[in-house]
């Protein structure tokens, strides 16, 4: 767990880059610091290792104050991954992996090991990139290494960057998919920054939205979405908020609360899809296909039911209207 | 022409000799002159203040005409009894390498892509680790060519050293000037382009060697 008490980060001066920032983190969870370019999301994330020092307030990794541990063996238990050129161009690609654990003097054949494992974990053959140099790999690819160098010493504690921004849409998807796979087995702790609102809601658990140097709000991307806190907040998610929110929804969730139609047996050439699909895609593909009814399986094959841009329409005003309705009622009859 | 072959015939071992001489004067220097200014360069990169100084008298010191450098070695070296020389000649020649070899060792490191500095300090490197691992590799081919240029320098002003009694290849230079020998001119000339066109390209090749191999262009 990572607690943030009243951290305060000034560089010059009285100006603040970040402003008595307070949270939590759970072990295990993605928090991602989301806002517009300046606002402290660096300084906030580089804070936790020590590579900028701490104005006012602690930082706690497990209760244990990172002011008090030896700056060195902290960074060592700490995954770091930046946004682009963080591999070092003088070493080769499994001394750039093991780098970590090089430092940490594990011996030869454990740091092989550890690299093919790694390797393995991002799909790329061990043998082939091992003595390839940083400048030989693709962006994407760096980026990938960049990923598993930070895990090779298997660190509670992940730190990163906008770790996928200087990637293209397509590749950035496939990465973000594959690192959220990783993540559900590795199961770090970690602190991630992004300025992509999409990317925040797709991998986030909770998400830190600051404004310059102080924390707008912190929830599960769903939280924000449903219940912006203040007019900046509802601005910067935007005004597709509901349809952002779609994203976080499959067609498993509305059928459990508002149920399918019935299969319109009229419509001949429907389209198929899985019950745990977004529905946010789902959205999208009754739209795009202009097509009345989408039919939904489950896992073994089985017809559901079908779901019609209606369906969809009711769920989300459920969802966005009535459900916090009635969370602000019972929060009144609390007070 | 068949007169010249001739007087190379008869000189080839005092040439040769003069020119091993040569070698070794400049070839100690640089030696020297890396250790210390190699170990400047970097100490300097942790001393700012420092840093402008030192490079400004670096600077200053290549202004000396050369010939002025090692006049002014003599009275120096005579108090311990070493006034002219291989003594003084190798000092002048250690101290006129030093500018190249310090401004490109500091400015090399200094030049490190700071992303991959932040990866270094953000992977837990010490010190120490980060200027081995990182920076030096990564400022090799700088450093290289400073190493470079002092020793192309020093090959051309080693013959200055021949004044003041060290020998190399000036001396062919200085007896020729003396007996107005055309031909001892024309060899000494000669043979000191000759050296510092191959020490440059033996050195680009011992350069292209060690620079890393990810961080060829
Ligand atoms: N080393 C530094 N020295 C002085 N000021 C700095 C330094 N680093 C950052 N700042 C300032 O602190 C503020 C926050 O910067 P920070 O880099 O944390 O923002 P950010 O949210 O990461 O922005 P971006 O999305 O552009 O990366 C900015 O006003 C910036 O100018
Ligand atoms: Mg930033």
């Amino acid at each position: 767990m990572i607690s943030f008490k009243h951290v305060s980060k000034s560089y010059t001066g009285t100006e603040k880059a970040v402003n008595d920032v307070n949270f939590e983190v759970e072990q295990g969870e993605i928090v991602i610091f989301l806002g517009p370019s300046g606002c402290g999301k660096t300084t906030l994330l580089r804070m936790v290792n020590r590579l900028e020092t701490i104005t006012e307030g602690s930082i706690l990794i497990n209760d244990q104050d990172i002011g008090e541990l030896n700056e060195i063996e902290l960074r060592r238990k700490i995954g770091y991954v930046i946004q682009s050129n963080g591999l070092f161009p003088n070493m080769n690609i499994e001394e750039n992996v093991t780098i970590v654990p090089d430092l940490l003097g594990w011996d030869k054949k454990k740091k092989h090991n550890r690299y093919k494992e790694l390797m393995q974990l991002i799909g790329l053959d061990p043998m082939e990139y091992r003595k390839r140099f940083p400048n030989e790999l693709s962006g994407g690819q760096q980026q990938r290494i960049g990923v598993i160098r930070a895990l090779a010493a298997d660190p509670p504690v992940m730190l990163m960057d906008e770790p996928f921004g200087a990637l293209d849409p397509l590749i950035r998807e496939k990465i973000q998919d594959e690192f959220l796979q990783i993540q559900r087995e590795v199961k770090k702790t970690i602190l991630f920054v992004s300025h992509d609102i999409d990317e925040a809601i797709k991998m986030a658990d909770k998400i830190v939205l600051m404004r310059d140097g102080e924390i707008m709000q912190y929830g599960t991307p769903s939280d924000i979405l449903i219940h912006p806190k203040n007019e900046y907040v509802s601005q910067f998610i935007g005004r597709d908020r509901a349809i952002k929110h779609l994203s976080l929804r499959t067609i498993a969730q509305l059928q459990e609360e508002i149920g399918l139609v019935d299969i319109d047996q009229s419509i001949v050439d429907s389209k198929q899809v899985n019950v745990h699909e977004n529905l946010k895609d789902t959205l999208a593909m009754l739209l795009n296909q202009e097509a009345d009814q989408v039919i939904v399986h489950d896992d073994n094959d089985e017809v559901q039911g079908a779901i019609t841009i209606d369906r969809v329409q009711r769920y989300l005003h459920l969802e966005m209207r009535q459900k916090p309705a009635q969370a602000r009622e019972k929060e009144k009859v609390i007070e | 022409m068949n007169e010249y072959l001739e007087y190379l015939r008869i000189n080839a071992s005092y040439i040769w000799g003069l020119t091993v001489q040569h070698i070794e004067l400049v070839g100690i220097a640089i030696i020297i002159a890396i250790i210390i200014g190699v170990s400047i360069g970097i100490y300097l990169t942790t001393n700012e203040d420092l840093a402008e100084t030192v490079l400004a008298a670096a600077s200053v010191l290549l202004t000396i005409p050369s010939i002025a450098l090692f006049g002014i070695m003599i009275p120096f070296f005579s108090l311990i009894n070493q006034g002219i020389g291989f003594v003084p000649a190798l000092v002048a020649l250690v101290l006129y390498s030093q500018l190249p070899i310090i401004r490109n060792t500091y400015s090399a490191i200094k030049n490190v892509n700071p992303a991959f500095i932040d990866a270094a300090n953000g992977v837990g490197m010490k010190r120490r680790q980060r200027l081995v691992r990182v920076e030096i590799p990564n400022a090799l081919p700088v450093i290289m060519a400073g190493i470079r240029t002092a020793v192309v320098l020093n090959i051309g002003i080693g013959v200055i050293a021949a004044f003041i009694g060290a020998g190399g290849l000036g001396t062919l230079i200085v007896q020729g000037i003396t007996r107005t020998d055309m031909y001892s001119i024309v060899t000494g000339s000669i043979v000191v382009s000759l050296l510092a066109i191959i020490a440059d390209t033996v050195l680009l090749l011992i350069q292209k060697r060690l620079t890393p191999k990810g961080i060829e262009n």
